[in-house]
């Protein structure tokens, strides 16, 4: 089963190898991974998607949250949060093509981000569904590259992973 | 989650004991290399282990001067940190470890990865090279950061002298408090030239290390209720118990409760062997009444213990009555093999306290009986009591010799093994009446643990008659450390149980292997070349050196050496290698199947 993990760490050289090194431990493979700033200055937040069963994924929680830099883990519910993906496509295209691909790039709301004679940089967001289904719909024109983020999520309301976090 | 702005852990009252933080004095300018030595004699550090080389030769200059500090130069970096775990296991102070860079750094990890194995609090400070050189492939340098990242429970690279105080400060809390372990602080030789103003007490901020929590008032209360209802309970006590300084409490436990005790491994002494509630060591090679109370009971009550497979067998056919009560002081070793049905996260010691009187209360209530459960064991144990044969080659049976050392130095001493047959045997006959007297290396099983595990014991406990319990391979990977010993005056007493051959790998071959003897002949012993010689090789250490081949010799020998405090004492102990290890479960199966002997199980109770 797909869990999506979100951890609050120090921002500290090492500390994502000490998290990776967790879940290689296990021979866990990460779908996905993100990591970014939170909005405490020294503070980061990495988003992770595995895919384990629930007795295993325990136990890794529970090691993670002994790693001295890591301060929070929270397993975010799938129904009360927001999931983004973003991905960058370069599609071939030439005249005949051209229309089409911008077609399915509006019918998605996604954008082009880049032009050339024969081809275009297209981002899209959205869950993984919408990025896939893009892609998919884009397939047959010839995808040169695609690069793509680890998934970002946020818990739905108010509350916060960085509640109860002192904020010095 | 904490923010923690105190300057130096909390005493506990048996863990391992912090100094309390001196006045503030005024501004003073120290280089990175006086603020290690100033901070660790701030901690109360009072003896080191360790080897220079470049990268941490300032702080060496340093410690040169030091009053405070004893250094004892060992003659390989895998000594340095095993002594620093004989230390702190036989004193529950934290034990240090000092090498250079490269491979200095490396020949320390065996070392740490059994301190994180066998949860010891430990400070293992390193050389690095200049930051300025870092990831250049620079000479002697390696990531021991990145290396010792799974075997540390923190580890800290320091490349600015300001960092130091609160970085080894830092370091002292996270390795002695809640679930003690090895925690590396590599240190630049850059950071240790540069000066710094060294402020004390340094602000340490830890927000990710979690203190130890208070356990849970209404689970403590179901654990007291369950074991007063229960028909069948084991106290199944753990190495947590003795690092927690919790052996009185448990023994309190015990008494009021009157449910028997087992101890593994790694917390032989937590409870007196002569009390007769306890009924020995369970596991692989634990005592068949140990092993068969776990088996049989309705009621385990693990405290301060992990299930590791050497204590359970076959998890699924470990205990398959029993209801579990986990008390531990990590959270993540509950549930992590068998799911407890109460869980309880907290310190050995207080939950212990706070289970008794719970306890105590329930009792009034609810008499416990446990008297056809005490009528099964007591007939276990006058069916199977501990003991061995004799060899039929006319050797010395190596469990004689173990018993008499046991017997003749008493539960004063300290007995530190190796690790092997040797090591089963020291922790089945050897009579352990306290904790903190047998040290060995249990969840990493490292040869070699016992010579400088025995010297660190030694410094930390002058007074106290120290033994190796030592095999002839075991001794031959770490007995360099003899010249430590015999030039800094640490007279420990090694028994080497010369079998001539790796003898635990052995006995496996003629169980498992069809007798195929692969490569564990190390020709030390009776009717071989004896290379190398071990009773010259001691004097070459200006040791004592005995040879004792006879059952008659054993006594005097051992006498000679308790006599002998000048200097390191090596006993020969020439023993037969048909010698065997039992009870045994064989690796794989249910506990159900130990056996009591070759080809002899015990009949156990199956419903």
């Amino acid at each position: 089963m797909v869990h999506v993990l979100s951890l609050l760490v120090e921002d500290r050289p090492g500390l994502l190898t000490r998290v990776a090194g967790l879940f290689a431990r296990r021979s866990f493979n990460i779908e996905s991974l993100a990591v970014g700033k939170s909005e405490i200055a020294g503070l980061s937040r990495i988003t992770i998607v595995v895919d384990v069963e629930q007795g295993p994924l325990e136990q890794v929680t529970k090691q993670l949250n002994k790693l001295v830099n890591v301060i929070k883990v929270v397993e975010l519910d799938q129904n009360q949060t927001v999931e983004r993906e973003h991905m960058l496509i370069k599609v071939k295209v030439d005249n005949t093509t051209r229309g089409q691909v911008l077609e399915a790039t509006n019918l998605f709301r996604a954008r082009v981000v880049d032009v050339a004679p024969d081809a275009v940089v297209i981002e899209v967001t959205g869950d993984s569904n919408k990025t896939e289904a893009l892609l998919r719909v884009l397939e047959p024109y010839g995808v040169k590259e695609i690069a793509q983020s680890g998934l970002l999520a946020i818990g739905r309301g108010s509350k916060s992973i960085t509640d109860r976090v002192p904020k010095n | 989650m904490t923010t923690e702005t105190a300057t130096v852990p909390t005493t506990k009252a048996a863990g391992p004991s912090a100094p309390k933080p001196t006045p503030p004095a005024k501004l003073e300018v120290l280089t990175g290399s006086g603020a290690i030595l100033r901070t660790l004699e701030l901690l109360g550090i009072k003896d080191v282990f360790g080897l220079p080389g470049g990268a941490i030769m300032p702080f060496y200059d340093e410690l040169m001067s030091s009053e405070k500090i004893r250094h004892i130069l060992v003659r390989h970096e895998q000594g340095a940190g095993h002594a620093a775990e004989g230390y702190a296991s036989s004193s529950g102070k934290i034990g240090v470890a000092i090498s250079t860079s490269g491979p200095g750094a490396t020949n320390l990890v065996t070392a740490i990865a059994d301190a994180h194995m066998d949860s010891v609090p430990m400070l293992a400070i390193t050389g690095q090279v200049f930051s300025t050189s870092m990831g250049t492939d620079a000479f002697q340098e390696v990531d021991i950061v990145g290396i010792t990242m799974p075997i540390t429970k923190h580890s800290f690279l320091v490349t600015s002298p300001e960092e130091i105080p609160e970085t080894l400060v830092a370091a002292y809390h996270i390795a002695t408090t809640g679930r003690p372990g090895p925690v590396l602080v590599d240190i630049t030789k850059d950071a240790q030239q540069k000066s710094a103003p060294f402020i004390w007490p340094p602000k340490v901020d830890l927000p990710g290390y979690r203190e130890v929590t208070k356990a849970h008032g209404k689970q403590v209360h179901n654990a007291a209720t369950m074991i007063a209802e229960a028909e069948r309970p084991v106290f199944y006590v753990g190495g947590g118990v003795i690092r927690a300084g919790a052996s009185k409490e448990l023994h309190k436990l015990a008494k009021v409760t009157g449910v028997p005790v087992v101890t593994t491994l790694m917390a032989r002494g937590a409870f007196p062997d002569s009390d007769p509630q306890h009924l020995g060591m369970p596991g692989m090679h634990g005592s068949v009444p140990a092993v068969l109370a776990l088996q049989e009971a309705d009621l385990i009550i693990a405290l301060g213990a992990r299930f590791d497979d050497r204590v359970t067998g076959k998890p699924s056919e470990f205990a398959p009555k029993a209801t579990v009560i986990h008390v531990d002081v990590d959270p993540a070793e509950i549930s992590k093999i068998r799911t407890a049905d109460v869980p309880i996260v907290g310190d050995a010691k207080e939950v212990i306290k706070e289970l008794t009187e719970e306890f105590e209360d329930v009792a009034k209530k609810h008499k416990p009986d446990y008297k056809s459960w005490w009528q099964r064991l007591d007939e276990l144990k006058t069916r199977f009591p501990l003991g061995y044969d004799e060899p039929d080659d006319g050797l010395l049976a190596p469990q004689y010799v173990i018993e008499r050392i046991g017997e003749i130095t008493g539960p004063e001493a300290i007995y530190a093994a190796g690790v092997g047959q040797h090591q089963m045997w020291a922790a089945q006959f050897i009579k352990y009446e306290r904790p903190n007297a047998w040290l060995n290396s249990g969840g990493a099983g490292t040869m070699g643990y016992g010579v400088p595990a025995a010297m660190g014991a030694k410094v930390a406990n002058p007074d106290r008659t120290v033994w190796c319990i030592d095999g002839d391979g075991c001794f031959q990977m770490t007995n360099q450390e003899l010249a430590t010993c015999m030039i800094n005056n640490i007279p420990i007493k090694v028994a080497i149980i010369n079998n001539s051959s790796l003898g635990m790998v052995r006995q496996w071959q003629t169980l498992f292997y069809n007798g195929r003897h692969s490569f564990t002949d190390l020709n030390t012993g009776h009717d071989t070349v004896m290379i190398p010689d071990f009773v010259k090789l001691a004097e070459s250490y200006g040791a004592l050196g005995i040879r004792v081949t006879k059952k008659e010799e054993v006594d005097a020998a051992i006498k000679l050496a308790n006599e002998t405090n000048d200097r390191p004492v090596v006993i020969d102990f020439i023993v037969s290698a048909d010698a065997m290890v039992w009870p045994m479960v064989p690796q794989g199966v249910g506990n159900s199947s130990v056996q009591y002997a070759r080809d002899k199980a015990p009949e156990w109770e199956v419903e």
